[in-house]
């Protein structure tokens, strides 16, 4: 195939313990540590794995979010991507507009793959695959653990509740990667300094004449109710006679 | 009034306990009226069990070997053609739900909110976001169809003995041939199923070894429990992904949680915070498993497992 398209998003990283700010207005950002959505490094690492085996020609890192994402997609051109777009926009749209945005890419870049997480871990949406895979109207193939190509198809294993699925779907299609697709790559630092000479490119989210169409509000936010802290026992004895307390044995 | 399609998880022949649990949810909402709709290859089997749940007022059927595997991309055209006169569609925020609900919204032109929790009025809901670190209220626009997930683990499923009268309908929607199914591989297991078991005993990265997890099995099987796994363990290879317990695994609300040689990361204490108790066994007395845990028993989990085993 010629093109792969991944979609990186720029999340709060893993291991920050977010706070809810003190008005309840959003999450607290500032001086907090962001990353690569781990699911979207996986997405990459699979399309670099497809290219370097030479399945593909040439690797593209999308992201939509402010000037900052550009950390993000550089971090994409170090780990080996060609090259990067940033659809900017100082708003944080949701995800319906992102699916959109990302389809006028798509249409101009006309990609035989895309492959982004199976969601992200800020908002636990995991929406953005399929809703573009259904405008689009190609196959989606989520929660992807391998993916086989075979000319102009691809039989992706998928990672469900009961064990795994295999479907087979004609390119191009959206593929959304699970966390045991792959283990992304460490990125070593002259790939950093290269990355720093790869283009990457700034369209304005605003010039993609996407439709936000009916709005969802985001009203509060807030600290999900603790569990009360509960007790220690000594040994396997008491453990055993806490359990009968609460009827459970 | 709030007119609410469910849209029925099923394996070809009994539907997801995920459904009862989907249609409680949907309850929450006043003055509402649930329909389920079931697509499948033979119908009648999963729609007598959908009919037979308290809530529900009619179950449709669609009836198409195309609707033999739940491919979202065949379902998906038929849904949304079905979904017409509904105010709101609800799928569960399992696999099945979370493949198939976002493509529906974006056919119907509207976003999806993923895992309800709680119900605040017919457009305005809570789900968690970060890992459930943050709970976050949104109101849907009045004017469009609401399409949700349902956090299943946020629902007691309701009672059954109704007998609601189902009705098989038909649809026009392209079918697109791009996507096929080619195999499912089932974990084997007769232990209860993770998601409704009423005990699960899970292990984690301390248990070191594939072998070593056959402790966690003789717990398990004492108390008739399912088996669940952190992160850590699945990655370690020591089980099969379907049992990891979290945020990118199962969400889970049994009677009683016993967690074994689990350090408690947000990410797994996510998954099981709705739990009824959750007993924590960890070497490490700072493990933060421990300030979630109602009851915590600090020591050497290859000593005590075997002898709590024992003790039942």
């Amino acid at each position: 195939m010629d093109k792969i398209l991944v979609g990186l998003k720029r999340v709060v990283d893993y291991n920050v313990r977010v706070r809810v700010k003190s008005d309840g207005s959003g999450v607290e950002t500032d001086g907090v540590k962001m990353s690569i959505n781990p699911f979207d490094e996986i997405a990459l690492e699979e399309a670099l794995r497809i290219k370097e085996s030479g399945g593909a020609n040439e690797v593209i890192v999308v992201s939509i979010g402010t000037s900052e994402a550009q950390q993000q997609l550089r971090t994409g051109l170090a780990m080996g991507a060609d090259r990067a777009i940033l659809i900017a926009t100082d708003d944080a749209p949701d995800v319906l507009s992102c699916a959109r945005a990302l389809l006028e890419i798509v249409n101009r870049e006309t990609p035989d793959l895309v492959i982004v997480g199976k969601q992200a871990i800020d908002d636990d949406n995991a929406q953005t695959g399929q809703m573009l895979a259904a405008l689009w109207g190609r196959p989606q193939a989520t929660c992807a653990s391998n993916i086989e190509l075979d000319g102009d198809k691809a039989i992706v294993t998928r990672e469900i509740d009961i064990g795994t699925e295999k479907i087979e779907v004609d390119l191009p299609a959206v593929v959304t990667a699970d966390l045991r697709l792959n283990e992304p790559r460490y990125v070593k630092l002259p790939d950093i300094m290269k990355a720093k000479k790869k283009p990457l490119d700034e369209i304005a989210f605003a010039e993609l004449g996407v439709d936000s169409g009916p709005q969802i509000a985001h009203s509060s936010y807030e600290p999900p109710e603790g569990r009360a802290k509960g007790v220690m026992v000594d040994n396997v004895q008491d453990l055993v006679t806490a359990l009968k307390d609460r009827g459970l044995l | 009034m709030s007119r609410i399609l469910v849209i029925a998880e099923h394996d070809g022949s009994t539907l997801n306990a995920s459904i009862a649990k989907t249609v409680a949810c949907a309850a929450q909402i006043e003055n509402a009226e649930i329909d389920i709709l079931v697509l499948a290859d033979t119908a009648a089997p999963i729609a007598a069990e959908a009919a037979s749940l308290a809530s529900v007022s009619r179950v449709l059927t669609i009836e198409s070997a195309a609707n033999a595997h739940s491919l979202a991309a065949l379902l998906a055209p038929q849904i949304v053609a079905a979904a017409q006169n509904y105010t709101h569609v609800f799928g569960p925020s399992t696999t099945f739900g979370k493949d198939l609900m976002p493509r529906v919204a974006a056919l119907l032109g509207v976003n999806q909110i993923s895992d309800i929790m709680s119900v605040a009025g017919s457009h305005e809901f809570k789900r968690p976001i970060y890992a459930g670190n943050v709970v976050v209220t949104l109101r849907a626009p009045a004017d469009a169809i609401v399409v949700a997930t349902v956090r299943t683990a946020s629902y007691k499923a309701v009672e059954t003995g109704n007998s609601a009268p189902i009705e098989s309908i038909t649809v026009d929607a392209d079918l697109p041939t791009h996507t096929r199914f080619v195999e499912a591989q089932a974990g084997s297991s007769d232990r209860p199923d993770l998601q409704t078991a009423t005990s699960v005993v899970a292990g984690g990265r301390a248990l070191g070894s594939i072998d070593n997890f056959d402790l966690i099995y003789s717990l398990a099987d004492k108390l008739g429990a399912g088996v669940g796994a952190s992160r850590a363990a699945v990655d370690a290879g020591y089980v099969a992904n379907e049992l990891q317990v979290g945020q990118t695994g199962k969400i889970i609300a049994p009677d009683l949680y016993i967690a074994v040689g689990i350090s408690g990361a947000i990410q797994h204490v996510t998954g099981i915070k709705d739990a009824g108790t959750i007993v924590a066994i960890n070497k490490d007395e700072e493990a933060p498993i421990f300030e979630i845990a109602d009851i915590g028993l600090a020591g050497d989990l290859f000593t005590i497992v075997p002898e709590l085993t024992e003790a039942l």
